[in-house]
């Protein structure tokens, strides 16, 4: 009886509910603790001590660093954007209205996006590395028996800096895809300026604009959380500090993807 | 004899593995202490207990006849600006030169005028032997140099209680001597500082240490004066300080 209760295949369901079981339990886990983290964060946000050399050089380096990325990106993908939409519009000789619908998709969609992936990529690989380097190093350990908190001193400086920058740096990306989409626009298909620039303010609007910054301000918050929090669970030296950096970057764009959405569907609806 | 450290069955486990099993020590205010005992005995264990970074799964523990045990995150923070730490590898920071890395917890928690927290800076630098190197950064400097200037960014709040974590492993012969002699000078230079140095090094804990505490199993398995240990019949005792593989000392 004994062994037939424990046969394999009669144990299969049994396995398959305490593996997912288990695993919805990790992932619920790590929600508490990540939204704890953000909690900790924001306290650390308001309370003193408020160190502003920290922040400015959080500024500089997220922002001023990642200008020539962000201006190159954001030409490119606007003359792409806009070939793409020109040549589907030629065919219903509409080529005009090319400038306004890349703008509108610039504003509420690809800028903030595309923005935080590449300040991912940039910023947000780094913020993780450095802080597991300093964790694997003993470093963030040699703070706390300093009775400095490392998130008042490592995470904030970065989590403030990430929400005032990437919304202006989104903002640029918006100009200069817009640039980018009337130089394809005006070489390729042979657009007029006061036409291409007439059907912008025609069609797009100052919600739109806000929506993405909305977003990328969201985005940011999250990007800078998941990477220095990645950071501070770092363990195990240089591989340590590797996949730490890995699940940052992996992890963010997933949470931003998954955020767009939700923040798209509520835009949209309301 | 005064006491500044007090464990009272102190038991630590991290899963199924029991670290400290009732553990009752107590380290002497104003002396020099080693921690002593073989890997994975719980010798940081016990030094993180006493800078409160873990907290014990039963017992107390009392500093300056203050009990720690439950302290909040608040009241910790506070309680560690009592401390100076020095880190097996110096913890440096790396972004940050000499001078910024020993200024730190000045600029943290003292935030006197600038020109007298510099001066500070500049007076432990001398005393572990290195002035003139705050323009310094940490990967210019040799191993033996950052571990100085992790002692001098240790020193300079002036702790009454510094902690250093191997203080001389992976070191070779001469830096070693110079940082025992370090903690000796140290400990004659400031009034009331207690020094707790968790070592595998014997012959430095016979050498410098005034009170030396043998963690074994969890437990204390011997503690008190160098002499104690020198005249110790005890067969773990004497097996590891004659550093013997054959003998009832379990290894894992």
């Amino acid at each position: 009886m004994n062994e037939v209760a424990h046969h394999p295949l009669l144990n299969l369901p049994y396995r398959l509910i305490t593996a997912v079981g288990s695993l919805i339990l990790r992932y619920l886990r790590e929600w508490i603790q990540f939204i704890e983290f953000l909690k900790e964060i924001l306290v650390w946000s308001i309370k003193p001590p408020y160190r502003w050399s920290l922040l400015l050089s959080q500024m500089e380096y997220i922002g001023n660093q990642s200008m020539i990325i962000l201006i190159g990106g954001g030409i490119a993908v606007g003359a792409v954007f806009g070939l793409q939409i020109g040549s589907i519009f030629r065919v219903f000789s509409a080529e005009s209205m090319m400038g306004a619908v890349t703008g509108k998709a610039l504003c509420q969609e690809i800028a903030p996006l595309v923005t935080t992936i590449l300040i991912t990529g940039r910023a947000g690989a780094a913020m993780a590395a450095e802080i597991a380097t300093m964790r694997v190093n003993e470093q963030v350990d040699a703070m706390e028996a300093m009775a400095v908190d490392p998130i008042s001193y490592l995470v904030v400086p970065r989590f403030l800096a990430s929400l005032v920058i990437l919304p202006l740096l989104c903002a640029v990306f918006i100009f200069v895809g817009v640039i980018g989409s009337y130089i394809a626009g005006h070489f390729l298909f042979n657009i007029d300026e006061g036409m291409f620039m007439q059907k912008i303010t025609t069609l797009v609007e100052t919600k739109d604009i806000w929506r993405g910054i909305s977003k990328a301000f969201a985005f940011s918050g999250l990007m800078t959380a998941i990477c220095c929090r990645a950071g501070l669970r770092a363990s195990g030296g240089a591989k340590g500090v590797g996949i730490a950096t890995t699940n940052a970057v992996v992890s963010t764009l997933l949470a931003v993807l998954a955020v767009d959405v939700v923040m798209t569907y509520f835009q949209v609806i309301w | 004899m005064s006491y500044i450290i007090e464990f009272k069955h102190v038991s630590k486990s991290f899963g199924r593995h029991k670290v400290l099993d009732e553990l009752d020590l107590q380290i002497p205010k104003g002396r020099i202490t080693f921690i002593l005992g073989k890997s994975g005995e719980g010798k940081s264990v016990t030094i993180k207990h006493i800078m409160g970074l873990l907290k014990p799964d039963e017992g107390r523990i009392i500093v300056n006849g203050v009990d720690i045990t439950d302290y909040t995150i608040e009241q910790l923070r506070d309680y560690r600006k009592g401390f100076g730490m020095l880190f097996q590898n110096a913890a440096l920071f790396d972004s940050m030169s000499v001078g910024e890395n020993v200024l730190f917890p000045l600029i943290e928690h003292q935030r006197d005028k600038m020109s007298i927290m510099l001066e500070r800076v500049e007076e432990v630098l001398t005393q572990v032997g290195l002035p003139n190197t705050q323009h310094k950064y940490p990967p210019e400097l040799s191993t033996g140099q950052r571990k100085r200037v992790g002692l001098a960014r240790a020193l300079v709040t002036r702790p009454k209680i510094i902690l250093y974590d191997e203080p001389t492993t992976g070191m070779d012969p001469l830096v070693s001597e110079m940082i025992d002699s370090l903690i000796v000078q140290l400990s004659r230079e400031e009034q009331d500082l207690t020094s707790i140095v968790i070592s595998h090094d014997i012959k430095a804990a016979l050498a410098t240490g005034e009170n030396l505490l043998f963690l074994y199993k969890g437990k204390l398995a011997l503690g008190g004066p160098p002499k104690a240990f020198k005249e110790s019949t005890d067969p773990v005792v004497r097996q590891f300080f004659a550093g013997r593989v054959e003998g009832p000392m379990e290894f894992f």
